[in-house]
């Protein structure tokens, strides 16, 4: 097969150094392989000491996002053919808006902690005994989960995100349409909705969003994250409308 | 923090793992469970899991069909019992998860809906689209953050079990093990007799500080997933090294038929990608060079849809013939579905679509996929009873790094999602039981202080291989000598040089020698174990001469029961190396017979 010579700038970062700084690579690929397939090559055969994650390597477990000509993609699935310029070299990067921990490697924990503010899991208004079987939903509401359920959590729209890169506190894309995935699944309890859209409209929330949609255009798996964000900040503002009348009317 | 105490350790964080946690957290919300895992659990491989999640939903289905399928495919080396056990739970949990809200396909009507699938009689495989893992996985992890007792580790790298042996010192491990060792009379329940170790926790690295920390556990259950990593081409993530089963028998362990290894007949050339039996499951054809539907030759009453062992020998049968095509990446054949049209492509395959449009460069709604067999599936592993228990006390095991045996010589698609779930579950309310009972042992600090100079070691070590030549090599190695076709010969050569490879990894200098996020370092762990899971394969293969389910000996063509109705077990001996033993099938009522389809 053809291959073609590009050079390689990749970011490299770890502490206890005191900044990041830039390595150049000069390596060969063909024009079936993938970003990730290049930063492997390099890893075992120039610097074994380059770090970044990767696993599944189809496309489906997130590992192995980072920044490549400074867009945030999934590695594995970019193929270097498209990405490398005449003349110029490729930049690989990570995530941005993240700490760096070392090298490709960001720290995502706060997001996972994020998620997890968001209740994501149904709680059913009427419990079936396992016996009893499977509950019906219709195709029409399945559909209503397609999107948001696609996410894998590969932090790209944290990435793509202007506000989270400031705002620390806003909850962001993924968590987002998390919340709306769960909110929109026929089977959860109204009650539960509520207790998740009381934390989603708490001052940290989904206020933040500025709906430049940067979220939307780099998620790879189409999940539209600021499609639910603009949902969720609808619900949002009914939601404490709701809660206030519900205070007055209860006032004694 | 350098010491974790907690009831349950669970290393793993797939869909064994994660369902091991929630049912323990269920059970007794007073219980501590931690999860331990190399990468964030939904990074799992069971992300990758694409055609479904086998179980008797439908009224013309029957225990009775799922099981005789299961135990016809496994070419009657199943356990019976364990068969009986998982098939009767397996609609229970597809329930379980239909009730967290896992969005499986649906009928029309709002049911959920099942697709046919190799191997199975009639349709009983549920799905989500062609995603069916990454529904599963990312499903139970978000019902996992509800339960405030499920702590986790993430991205901790687990290098050792502990037993009780090491940490009392005096005698040496291997002058126990040599009397715990269970002579040929003793029962199962003998077995596990006061002399077998205990397993009491175990250490683990912090990826992201380097640091080493001891987790002592009342119970330990390893749920680490599968080892096709151990060949060159295959369908499995790179995390698939087979640690749980290595940390298992290096702990003392008895691992189990290691020596099956399913080919998935349908993997993209070059990158080893799966294309799911489920685009067969909807009715793609297998094609050869000439355009037929070559499977006419070989399984005409169940064409495409045979079980994998038959399917890929089948093409590979066709390639021999000269009626593959052949490519830059070895030859292959054709997997068409056409004329499923785009509607339905989209509708029930639209990740079969994605990955040959990304990985092949192939729009199967207009061209048929280039497919070849690829390594997919360890049916062996560590040994369990149908309680999830493991030959050491202390610790169980479930999932892919497990082996009940519900799979056999040969898994049937879409049963181990369902393994994982249903053993999951078992693992992690046994371990609830057992911790009433049990007290927590303390892993030593001599214990963690030895495994941080063996780490430190391997950091200042100077040598002239690196980790990816020899992991290259290994996997070479074990893709000509133990694949699809084995025979004496090549097995016997096989071992031979893994054993003499092994020998190298004394000088393999890592190629980074810091503490953080070292991945070399991983990378190196990994190989070790690799290194234990190819001689298990090899060694059990040659000992097993006869052709059974994934298992071809082209020496031995056919099944014998007479001699070899048995499953394999390895052990570390006295003298640390591999011993081999033979243990009984357990039959209920399906005797075994000719496997004819
Ligand atoms: C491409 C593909 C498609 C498949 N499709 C299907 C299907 O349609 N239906 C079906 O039934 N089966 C399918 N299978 C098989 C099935 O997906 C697996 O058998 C199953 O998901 C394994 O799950 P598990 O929980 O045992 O392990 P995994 O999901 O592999 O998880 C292993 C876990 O162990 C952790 N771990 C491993 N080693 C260590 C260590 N040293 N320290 C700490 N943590 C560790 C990992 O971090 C991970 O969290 C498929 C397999 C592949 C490869």
């Amino acid at each position: 097969m053809e291959t073609t010579t590009t050079r390689v700038l990749v970011k490299r970062y770890s502490p206890p150094q005191p900044s990041p700084y830039f390595q150049s690579f000069e390596l060969p690929f063909s024009n079936d392989m993938t970003v990730l397939d290049l930063l492997t090559k390099i890893k075992e055969n120039e610097d074994g000491s380059l770090t970044f994650r990767s696993s599944c390597r189809m496309g489906m477990c997130g590992s192995c996002a980072m920044t490549v000509n400074g867009k945030p993609v999934l590695t594995c699935q970019t193929y270097a053919k498209d990405v490398v310029k005449e003349n110029k070299p490729m930049l690989v990067e990570p995530l941005r808006n993240f700490p760096v921990i070392k090298d490709l490697i960001v720290d995502i924990g706060d997001v996972f902690e994020k998620m997890r503010s968001t209740m994501p899991y149904v709680e059913r208004m009427e419990k079936k005994a396992i016996a009893d079987g499977t509950y019906k939903q219709s195709s029409k509401e399945r559909k209503k989960l397609e999107k948001t359920s696609q996410c894998i959590k590969c932090m790209i729209c944290y990435s793509a995100c202007p506000v989270y890169g400031y705002e620390k506190d806003f909850i962001g894309p993924a968590a987002a349409a998390l919340a709306e995935r769960y909110n929109q699944d026929s089977h959860e309890s109204a009650e539960h909705k509520n207790e998740r859209m009381n934390t989603i409209t708490s001052e940290k929330g989904v206020w933040k969003c500025s709906f430049v949609g940067e979220c939307s255009s780099a998620c790879p798996k189409r999940v539209d994250p600021a499609q639910a964000l603009q949902r969720l900040k609808i619900m949002g503002s009914l939601h404490i409308a709701k809660e206030v009348t519900k205070k007055i009317i209860n006032k004694p | 923090m350098s010491s974790f105490n907690t009831d349950i350790a669970i290393i793993g964080g797939g869909g064994a793992g994660l369902r091991a946690a929630i049912a323990a957290a269920e059970e007794n919300p007073e219980l501590s469970v931690l999860l331990i895992s190399k990468v964030y659990p939904v990074r799992s491989h069971t992300v990758s899991a694409e055609g479904g999640i086998a179980g008797v939903m439908s009224e013309d289905d029957s225990h009775e069909k799922h099981c005789f399928d299961t135990i016809r495919g496994s070419d009657y080396l199943a356990d019976q019992d364990a068969v009986e056990f998982f098939v009767n739970e397996a609609p229970k949990e597809i329930i379980q998860l239909e009730h967290w809200g896992c969005p499986w396909s649906r009928e029309e009507n709002g049911d959920v809906a099942v697709r046919a699938f190799g191997g199975m009689s009639t349709k009983r495989t549920v799905y989500a689209a062609d995603k069916t893992g990454f529904y599963m996985l990312h499903s139970l992890f978000e019902r996992s953050l509800k339960y405030p007792n499920i702590k986790r580790l993430d991205e901790y790298f687990v290098t050792k079990l502990v037993t009780d042996f090491d940490s009392t010192g005096g005698e040496t491990n291997n002058e126990k093990r040599a009397e715990a060792m269970p002579s040929e009379k003793h029962t199962e329940a003998e077995n596990i007799s006061a002399k077998t170790p205990r397993v009491i926790g175990c250490i683990a690295m912090n990826l992201q500080t380097g640091e080493l920390v001891s987790i002592s556990a009342k119970t330990t259950i390893l749920a680490t997933g599968g080892a096709g990593k151990v060949y060159s081409f295959t369908t499995n993530a790179l995390i698939k090294t087979g640690d749980g089963m290595a940390l298992a028998y290096k702990a003392g362990a008895e691992l189990k038929d290691m020596e099956f290894v399913q080919f998935h007949p349908t993997g993209l050339p070059r990158t080893g990608i799966l294309i799911t039996e489920g685009a067969r499951g909807e009715g793609g054809y297998l094609l050869n060079n000439l355009g037929e539907r070559f499977m006419e030759r070989y399984l005409p009453n169940k064409m495409e849809l045979g079980p994998r062992d038959i399917i890929s020998r089948s093409i590979m049968s066709e390639i021999k013939a000269g009626r593959g095509f052949s490519g830059p990446y070895g030859e292959y054949v054709h997997l068409d579905i056409r004329h499923l049209g785009e509607e339905k492509i989209n509708e029930k395959l639209p990740l079969v679509r994605e990955m040959s449009l990304d990985f092949a460069g192939v729009d199967p709604i207009n061209e048929p996929i280039p497919v070849m067999p690829v390594v997919h599936y360890s049916m062996g592993g560590v040994a369990t009873n149908v309680n999830a228990k493991s030959s050491l006390k202390g610790l169980f095991a479930a999932g892919e790094t497990a082996c009940v045996s519900i799979n056999g010589a040969n898994r049937l698609g879409s049963n181990s999602l369902a393994e994982c779930l249903v053993f999951g579950a078992r693992a992690g309310l046994e371990c609830a039981k057992e911790c009433k009972s049990s007290k927590l042992i303390h892993v030593s600090a001599r214990e963690l202080a030895d495994e941080e100079n063996r780490i430190a070691e391997l950091l200042q070590r100077t040598g002239s291989k690196t980790v990816a030549t020899v992991k290259t090599k290994l996997q070479e190695i074990m893709q000509k000598h133990a694949g699809i076709e084995r025979d004496h010969e090549g097995l016997v050569i096989g071992l031979n040089q893994i054993l003499s490879l092994k020998r190298e990894l004394k000088n393999i200098e890592l190629g980074d020698k810091a503490k953080l996020f070292n991945t070399e370092l991983t990378g190196y762990l990994e190989l070790e174990n690799m290194f234990v899971i190819a001689e298990a394969i090899l060694r059990s293969a040659l000992d097993r001469k006869e052709s059974r389910g994934s298992h071809t000996r082209s020496d031995f063509t056919e099944r014998n029961d007479e001699e070899f109705l048995h499953h394999t077990h390895v052990l570390q001996d006295q003298k640390a190396t591999m011993s081999l033993s033979r243990k009984p099938v357990t039959i209920t009522k399906w005797k075994p017979q000719p496997r004819v389809y």
